[in-house]
């Protein structure tokens, strides 16, 4: 049953009885107040990661939309070819989908995939990041699940997964 | 006074938006035909995901759900780009607020971490689908699904602190309980799930649209994690948010890998819905909820609407 506590209720009130397992709870980790040491680390991680994917991504937006830098599909083009299904406009602006666009990186359309890739990445990053220290706690199922996040996320990134219309 | 003034605000920059969007739709500003600049649909599409983050800090929704039905079905840009573009401002949110979440403890990572790797692996699987089914099918099951989202919205009622009477076995074993401090009493909460292979069962299906749709997944993550799992609502909040990450990740990779992804619009669509979301703050200090919750509605009824009769060629 869900059930509310005050501080007060779980210091003094405690009947004797359950007094080891208080002692319990007060070093479990996951019973406290306080975020576990897996969630703060990954915290960090997508707090830096989000904020350099969102700053990549604002700073080499001017260089396409301004025109400081040479697209590989110019402005306009896009702009008229958006109504294409994603097939059609691949194919008519010439591009190859898939980890191709890794290959045109140096043109300023390219670029913003940068910014775009490390907020796709991140959630990755945080998965890896908590794995040691879940180990460490000998949270051995928890490790397991961060893995296969990883290893899904992997796939997806992959480009194994293409499809098409 | 101020009430008044952020009320007039709002109402103008709705009014606005329903008077520029059909009108665009309706070709007055084509896309595409070379009549207006290419700069207009970006600014266009900058100014409707601005207001879209303003009604979905205010509706208490992800911007997804109202960005993929008000942008495919209003402007003239393909449904692709749109779902792509979609999980990336839900993603966006999502990655945002994540860090604040953990360290409050608002969002159980204990319990993302298993219900986000079902979720992220149907979301990949949506995702395809997605991709493969001919366009017009999506468009209406997108409709059907927005349609669904608001009777969802109608329907749902939410529970603070719902009743579990005990743990269930895989809960347990997963270790999926904890405790937080309701900040508007300073009492603490204790908490632990139930029905956990039911949720599972639910991560399936909301992972499968997420993907398909590009919608992001608050709302049915919500409901999920709080009415059949048995999470306090502020933790199904949170965690619902925080899970986003996950799930839209491993859609927007296929998205991104299929050549869903146009910089063009994506940015414009970002950078709108967070700003709109920091001045939806601002306004929520003093609106009506329920007033729009059900605007909120009405917008999504309609889009929906449209997205069916989009899909069905009228």
């Amino acid at each position: 049953m869900t059930t509310m506590l005050t501080h007060t209720d779980l210091k003094e009130n405690m009947p004797s009885g359950l007094q080891s397992q208080a002692k319990a709870v007060e070093t479990d980790p996951i019973a406290s107040l306080e975020p576990t040491p897996e969630a703060l680390r990954y915290a960090d991680v997508l707090e830096i990661g989000m904020r350099l994917g969102l700053l990549c991504l604002f700073m080499t937006f001017p260089f396409y939309i301004f025109g400081m830098m040479e697209p590989r599909i110019p402005v306009d083009q896009t702009f008229h070819c958006w109504t294409l299904s994603a097939a059609e406009y691949n194919r008519e602006v010439g591009i190859d989908p898939g980890v191709g666009w890794l290959a045109m990186i140096t043109y300023s359309d390219f670029l913003n995939f940068i910014g775009i890739t490390i907020l796709a990445s991140v959630t990755a990053l945080c998965c890896l990041a908590v794995i040691p220290l879940m180990l460490k706690r000998h949270d051995m199922l928890y490790a397991v699940l961060a893995l296969l996040q990883v290893l899904v996320l992997v796939l997806a990134a992959s480009g194994v997964c293409a499809v098409g219309h | 006074m101020q009430v008044k003034s952020m009320r007039d605000v709002l109402l103008g920059l709705l009014l606005a938006f329903f008077l520029a969007v059909p009108a665009y739709a309706a070709g007055e500003v084509p896309a595409g035909a070379g009549a207006a600049p290419w700069w207009v649909c970006p600014l266009i599409l900058f100014v409707v995901t601005f207001v879209i983050g303003i009604l979905a800090v205010l509706g208490g929704v992800g911007g997804g759900v109202l960005f993929v039905p008000i942008v495919s079905g209003f402007l003239p840009i393909h449904l692709d780009f749109v779902r792509a573009a979609g999980l990336f401002v839900a993603l966006s949110g999502a990655l945002a607020a994540g860090p604040g979440l953990l360290r409050a403890n608002l969002a159980s990572l204990r319990l993302a971490l298993p219900i986000g790797l079902i979720a992220s692996m149907c979301a990949i699987l949506g995702a395809m689908i997605g991709l493969a089914l001919p366009t017009r099918v999506v468009q209406i099951c997108l409709g059907l699904t927005i349609l669904g989202i608001c009777g969802v919205m109608l329907a749902a009622r939410k529970s603070e602190f719902p009743l579990v009477p005990q743990a269930d076995r895989l809960s347990t074993m997963l270790q999926i309980y904890g405790l937080y401090r309701e900040e508007s009493t300073g009492r603490v909460v204790d908490w632990k799930i139930h029905r956990t292979t039911l949720g599972a069962c639910l991560f399936v299906v909301i992972g499968i649209m997420a993907g398909m749709f590009g919608l992001g997944a608050g709302w049915a993550n919500v409901p999920a994690l709080n009415l059949v799992m048995g999470v306090p609502l502020k933790i199904s909040v949170g965690t619902s948010k925080f899970l986003l990450s996950m799930t839209d990740t491993s859609a927007a990779w296929i998205y991104l890998n299929n050549g869903c992804v146009i910089p063009l619009m994506v940015v414009p669509s970002v950078v709108g819905v967070m700003f709109g979301s920091l001045v939806g703050v601002r306004i929520l200090k003093v609106a009506k909820p329920a007033f729009i919750r059900w605007m909120v509605i009405g917008i999504l009824a309609f889009a929906g609407l449209r997205a069916i009769s989009k899909g069905l060629g009228f």
